[in-house]
């Protein structure tokens, strides 16, 4: 619990909060990508170098470039004469603070919390390719399938129709 | 004496931090380094700018800036003077804190990248396990300031400008990591220091153990080397900011000191790719020739980035620009296919025992898939002799 | 509350921080209109669940097992994946309904 936790810890949350909140579409999608590169500080707090720079590299890097364009193109830069509130916003509310309530509720009352800090631990590049490429492999096949699959559709969704209407 | 020549810059930094008390001696040494780091790249960056306009001057058969100074060559100064006492021009209907915030976002990623460069033996700012995987990640952080700066102008062109620009260095991204995933394959680390140490010692005829000289090495290298001009946007890239199309693109409403720093982030960005470019085939600060190696090694990685931006500054005066599409076809239709093909060479050349079969393998593979990409390039386009018409 | 603090180890904190950043996802995607920012929420709710994962990794008993990581780095992958489609999704429908508001999207109601 040091310094540079309660600075990454204070600035994730004020990104997240002003991500929620904010009027204007394009300014939640900035805050966003803060509240992406604080979770990136707190990985490599946490040692964990590779997942820190590839959580960068394709959080910042992309999703949150492909969430402004999507905003560009449903207009969402124009302010809206509606609120900003959907129907049914109090409930929302409610069951956040509930969850909130109950993941909090189960930390502090965990076990897992009374055990020793152990050492840093030290992961190398090496370890983690080894481990995709022998014990992770069909993980790692299924995703790259995934992956295709998922941005064909997503190309194919959202190509324009030619000449339906 | 050749040794402690090499080192000076690391016994310095020693002799400075033992200066400070025990308990900051890590952050002491880290500033010493990041102070040295934009010193020399920041001089580097005015001295560029001078080389830039004379050497384009002399390319276009007209004297460059030349009244400054001897030859010209204190333009910066003015140039750096003129940027600070310009009025700082906002539009009214720009968002003022992204508008600020634009500048600071693009000039702070090119600064971060130097932290992985080896620029000489022993000195890497921060030798991480994942270095080339952390230059790429704060590079592809610039996108969104691109963005960012377009946007915020509240003007159609800068916004039309950003979304081209950000098409481009996405599209030129995967040509980019993947031809550099070929080095990192051989290699066997992410790590630049270790990727520089695996170039050492020379081959029995004399040339460098450089990637370069290699088949694949070859094809990388030149594929890289695109890829880096059109990630940093410059000519025959320069789209985005084309300055007879689209006057600035994303910067056209930025005056001042914000369009200085938008330069100055261009051009940091462009000498640390060229750094990597150096780091990842070009063999980092190794000396090409063995009688060679009393030459300082920081001195040999500036002089191969002179090189490079030299040959950038050529390139800019020579090629014309390309059109959008026409990067965009090359990108994914000849740059993507050619570096999958590259991986898979590298991959044979590794396997393959070392001899003359392999060259051949490799410089074989590598000319059959330019020529059938190329081919395919070229599909439908009625290319012919350029027909005068005058009036008559 | 200086007792709770001082036993509470780092763990905790990393745990808290992904429930309050867990939390502030979930109140956005319930409450806000537009499609978009409930996918902004969704994006924050893996995050949040990311952390979770590399916390207790680091603070595992066998770090050398790596499965926080591949679970994280897989996490990461397929919410890309899903961002992307569901981006997707929302073009098209902005397309149809001319309104990216979740409220719009009611033609199979009643």
């Amino acid at each position: 619990m040091n310094i540079f936790f309660a600075i990454i810890a204070a600035v994730t949350i004020a990104a997240a909060v002003a991500a929620m909140s904010l009027r204007n579409l394009v300014h939640c999608a900035l805050a966003l990508a803060v509240a992406f590169a604080g979770l990136a500080a707190a990985y490599l707090e946490l040692g964990a170098q590779f997942v820190g720079f590839t959580q960068i590299l394709v959080y910042v890097g992309a999703v949150a470039i492909l969430v402004v364009f999507a905003i560009l193109l449903t207009r969402g830069s124009e302010t809206s004469p509606h609120s900003v509130l959907s129907a049914g916003w109090l409930s929302g509310i409610l069951v956040a603070v509930a969850v909130l309530a109950v993941l909090v509720y189960a930390i502090a009352k965990s076990f897992v919390l009374q055990n020793a800090v152990p050492a840093q631990p030290t992961v190398t590049v090496k370890q983690i390719g080894e481990a995709l490429m022998t014990k992770f492999v069909l993980p790692l096949e299924v995703v790259g399938l995934l992956l295709t699959a998922a941005l064909i559709g997503a190309v194919i969704i959202a190509l324009k129709e030619e000449g339906k209407k | 004496m050749v040794e402690s020549l090499d080192q000076i810059f690391v016994t310095l930094n020693h002799l400075l931090t033992g200066f400070a008390p025990e308990a900051l001696r890590p952050a002491v040494s880290a500033i010493i380094s990041i102070a040295g780091i934009i010193g020399v790249f920041a001089s580097l960056f005015a001295v560029t700018t001078v080389f830039e306009r004379k050497g384009l001057g002399r390319i276009q058969n007209r004297y460059g800036p030349n009244r400054v100074g001897p030859f010209g060559f204190f333009q910066p100064a003015a140039d750096g003077i003129k940027a600070l006492i310009k009025e700082d021009l906002v539009p009214r209907a720009a968002d003022k804190v992204v508008h600020f915030l634009a500048p600071l976002m693009v000039v702070i990623p090119a600064f971060l990248v130097y932290t992985v460069l080896p620029i000489g033996r022993n000195m890497v700012l921060a030798d991480y396990d994942a270095g080339v995987l952390f230059f790429f990640a704060i590079g592809a952080a610039t996108e969104l300031s691109v963005f960012m700066a377009g946007w915020s102008s509240h003007n159609k062109y800068s916004l039309l400008g950003a979304m081209r620009a950000i098409a481009q260095m996405i599209s030129y991204e995967i040509p980019l990591i993947l031809s550099s995933v070929t080095v990192i394959m051989i290699v066997g680390s992410l790590s630049t220091s270790k990727i520089v140490e695996a170039q050492a010692g020379y081959h029995s005829f004399g040339l460098p153990n450089w990637f370069v000289f290699t088949p694949w090495g070859l094809v990388g290298f030149l594929l890289f080397m695109i890829a880096a001009t059109a990630e940093t946007n410059r000519s025959p890239f320069d789209l985005p900011e084309g300055e007879s199309e689209i006057i600035a693109g994303y910067y056209i409403e930025y005056s001042g000191f914000k369009f200085a720093l938008f330069f100055l982030g261009e051009y940091m960005g462009m000498f640390a790719i060229s750094g990597l470019g150096i780091t990842l085939f070009l063999g980092g600060w190794h000396a090409p020739l063995a009688l060679l190696e009393f030459v300082p090694s920081y001195m040999w990685f500036f002089a191969k980035l002179l090189v490079i931006v030299f040959i950038f500054i050529w390139i800019r005066g020579t090629l014309p620009r390309l059109r959008m599409d026409q990067l965009m076809n090359f990108a994914w239709k000849f740059m993507l296919p050619m570096a999958l093909i590259n991986i898979v060479s590298a991959a044979v050349w590794h396997f393959m025992l070392p001899g003359w079969q392999r060259w051949v393998v490799g410089a074989a593979v590598a000319a059959v898939s330019y020529v059938l990409l190329g081919l395919g390039l070229m599909e439908g386009k009625k290319l012919e002799k350029r027909r005068y018409r005058f009036a008559e | 509350m200086n007792q709770i603090a001082t036993q509470l180890n780092p763990l905790a904190g990393y745990l808290i921080l992904s429930a309050f950043i867990f939390a502030i996802g979930l109140a956005g995607a319930l409450t806000r209109r537009s499609a978009i920012i409930v996918l902004i929420g969704i994006e924050l709710m893996l995050n949040a669940a990311n952390l979770n994962f590399i916390a207790f990794w680091r603070f595992s008993e066998h770090p050398e097992a790596l499965t926080g990581i591949m679970f994280a780095i897989f996490s990461i992958g397929v919410a890309a994946a899903e961002a992307a489609v569901g981006l997707a999704l929302i073009i098209a429908i902005y397309r149809h309904y001319k309104s990216a508001n979740m409220d719009d999207v009611n033609s199979l109601k009643g």
